[in-house]
């Protein structure tokens, strides 16, 4: 069941798609913001940034419906950014203020939103898929049309959880879209060297997951998995599997010698920055020019800048409100 | 020689790999990367990918392939990233290292070194900042060890190697970078014995592991107050060290106990009670015990520091029992 993408040749590229070129945008400025703050220590804890990544959580969150869920991990802004999660509350929560989408107890790898049915945040690798499993397990239950997409890095494949969770949801054609985001590390380790299959594509398919491989840098490409991917799922035809090939330009997170890779790998993809590519094609056929560009870097700014005003107004929870939400306060 | 923790437990992993071929290292980038908190940095290069093996995040498959090779003959060293993470590897801890010696009627034991990183303080939040070592002292057929000090981290390692069976050996995140004063000669130190870190008549202060350093300075703030507190370091959480723990309260007839973990069922509700069984009769006061508020460690700064025992509430915690 394993299949490289149908291709359709070069998806044309529309007026419409101006829209993900911002919601690029919006992930990419926000977290260059967020190096800033880092080093200046309105942000601490660990920080792992999404930066070459954004084609990914862009194209596959555009094929969502607001029903439907997402489970993500702790690099996990440009999910929550895209999928609505208000840029404030999520600079909030990084600056660990009360007003922040998890109060602040979260922090950077813990955002979470109800409204949005985003489900975290979650930093423990592979954590997140029997989650995904059981929230798609409830809506089918339940008789909802609902998806729920799950991110992971290909680091996860090596865990058990990953197994396990193929497994049930393809046994119970649970409407899960598994979405591997292939970045090549986990950390310092190389894939060829924590897979003795690196054919990502070819596990989901050991437990009949209908898997696609897909250009993680294009989020045309993406954006056309993904929305053939989730109507699928939708339909009640079971999970389905993407691995979206993709490089982190950043470090692992803040702070990382960076010695498992070389220099030039970084710069030979970093020439196939997300932004950049789609940025080319609107201009190649006249969907944006300068005058567009900058005017959407300059909202992109403002609302960045708010989010950063927001939280440095934000306020600290008081102390005595520790040890709520440890159990429910409805039920006292 | 002064020298920090992470360098001592360097020192003393590249002791021995050096000193027993059967020694190895494994664990999530424990090579090309230098280990998450850089403690095996440049063993990689120094050893190669045969006894610094990097492997895949598996933790129970690596934890697993520990007890194997140990029963197989080799001495395992297997490192995983923090306690959190060792729950994925539970099964294979509790339910494999801990028991094949007994089930088997003493046939196979199993020779493993797991070591992890564990506590707060550094705003990493829920997933990544508890204090789960008191499960693993509940459990028999492991040692469990605390080093707390750079003597500790340097000296821990070769016994536990020796050692035939399974111990677990925690290190503090926030110890790493801890500097202090290592002997030239280095020797092995023994772990059957707590530590008294420092003397003090008027109430005994039991801790170990990243609460070393409060609890110490507790003792100070305690000593301007004219209250000398004697601080006793477990360094093994497993066997507990009954012996020194009584010596020291008949002496001072009073105790707090002070860890990172939460207090309900916790190391710290052990070690008190066994103060009670023992020293009932000595004591002038309740035991007293300063944990972890119950709940996940928050990520905001306030409310982490909140959460965690602070100096200040050690020497509430002692002034109360001198009262
Ligand atoms: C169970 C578990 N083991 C180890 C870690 C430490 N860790 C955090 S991220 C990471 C690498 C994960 O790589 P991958 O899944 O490829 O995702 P990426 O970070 O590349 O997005 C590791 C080893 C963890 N958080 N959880």
């Amino acid at each position: 069941m394993t299949a490289p993408i149908p291709t359709a040749g070069q998806q044309p590229v529309t007026a419409a798609d101006v829209e993900l070129l911002r919601q690029m945008l919006r992930v990419r400025r926000f977290e260059e913001r967020c190096v800033e703050l880092y080093s200046s220590t309105k942000i601490r804890g660990f920080m792992h940034l999404y930066i070459g990544e954004e084609a990914v959580a862009t194209g596959v969150v555009s094929c969502l419906g607001p029903d439907d869920a997402v489970v993500a991990t702790y690099r996990e802004h440009g999910h929550a950014l895209v999928r609505g999660v208000p840029a404030r509350s999520i600079m909030a929560e990084m600056f660990g203020r009360v007003e922040g989408c998890s109060r602040g107890r979260g922090g950077s790898m813990h955002l979470f939103d109800a409204s949005t049915r985003f489900y975290g945040g979650n930093a423990i690798v592979g954590g997140g898929l029997p989650v995904a499993v059981g929230l798609a397990l409830g809506d089918r239950m339940q008789g909802r049309d609902r998806v729920t997409a799950c991110f992971f890095g290909e680091g996860a494949v090596a865990e058990g959880e990953f197994h396990e969770s193929l497994n049930l949801a393809a046994l119970w054609r649970l409407p899960v879209l598994f979405c591997c985001e292939n970045n090549l590390y986990a950390m310092g380790t190389a894939l060829e060297l924590s897979e003795s299959q690196p054919s990502l594509a070819l596990k989901a398919a050991a437990y009949e997951v209908p898997a696609w491989t897909v250009d993680g840098m294009d989020v045309l490409e993406v954006r056309r998995a993904a929305a053939m991917a989730v109507e699928a799922t939708r339909a009640g035809h079971g999970p389905h599997f993407l691995e979206l090939q993709t490089y982190r330009f950043r470090a692992h997170s803040m702070y990382d010698p960076e010695r498992y890779r070389d220099k030039g790998e970084v710069a030979h993809w970093r020439e196939r920055d997300p932004i950049e590519a789609l940025t080319g094609r609107l201009r190649a056929e006249g969907l944006v020019d300068d005058d567009v560009l900058a005017a959407m870097e300059q909202e992109v700014a403002a609302e960045v800048d708010d989010a950063v005003a927001f939280a440095e107004a934000g306020s600290d929870e008081p102390v005595e409100d520790l040890t709520r939400f440890v159990t429910s306060e409805d039920q006292r | 020689m002064r020298t920090t923790y992470r360098d001592a437990m360097r020192a003393a992993l590249r002791q021995a790999l050096a000193d027993d071929p059967r020694v190895f290292l494994m664990g999530e980038d424990v090579g090309r990367y230098g280990g998450c908190f850089a403690v095996s940095l440049g063993l990689l290069e120094e050893f190669g990918p045969e006894r610094v093996r990097d492997t895949p995040l598996s933790e129970s498959a690596f934890v697993g392939a520990g007890v194997g090779a140990a029963m197989a003959g080799m001495r395992p060293i297997v490192e995983i990233m923090t306690v959190n993470f060792s729950l994925l590897a539970l099964d294979q801890i509790v339910n494999n290292a801990a028991t094949i010696l007994h089930m088997s009627g003493g046939q196979f034991n199993v020779p493993l070194v797991i070591r992890m990183t564990t506590g707060a303080g550094r705003q990493l939040a829920a997933q990544h900042s508890h204090s789960l070592e008191g499960w693993y002292a509940h459990v028999p057929g492991l040692r469990v060890l605390a080093p707390a000090t750079v003597e500790d981290a340097r000296g821990m390692l070769a016994p536990a190697l020796a050692d035939p069976d399974p111990v677990i050996i925690f290190e503090h995140g926030s110890l790493y970078a801890m500097e202090g004063d290592l002997p030239d000669d280095t020797r092995p130190v023994e772990l059957d014995h707590a530590a008294v870190r420092r003397p003090g008549r008027d109430l005994t202060l039991v801790t170990y592991g990243g609460c070393l350093p409060k609890v110490l300075a507790a003792a100070d703030a305690l000593s301007a107050e004219g209250v000398e507190a004697e601080v006793i370091d477990l360094r093994t959480l497993r066997p507990l060290d009954d012996d020194t723990l009584a010596e020291s309260v008949a002496r001072t007839h009073r105790a707090v106990v002070v860890d990172e973990g939460w207090r309900t069922g916790g190391l710290s509700a052990e070690v008190a009670a066994r103060i009670s069984e023992q020293c009932f009769w000595d004591l002038d006061a309740p035991v007293g015990r300063v944990g972890s508020a119950e709940v996940p460690i928050p990520y905001a700064k306030h409310m982490e520091e909140a959460a965690l025992p602070q100096v200040d509430d050690v020497v509430a915690a002692a002034l109360e029992a001198v009262s």
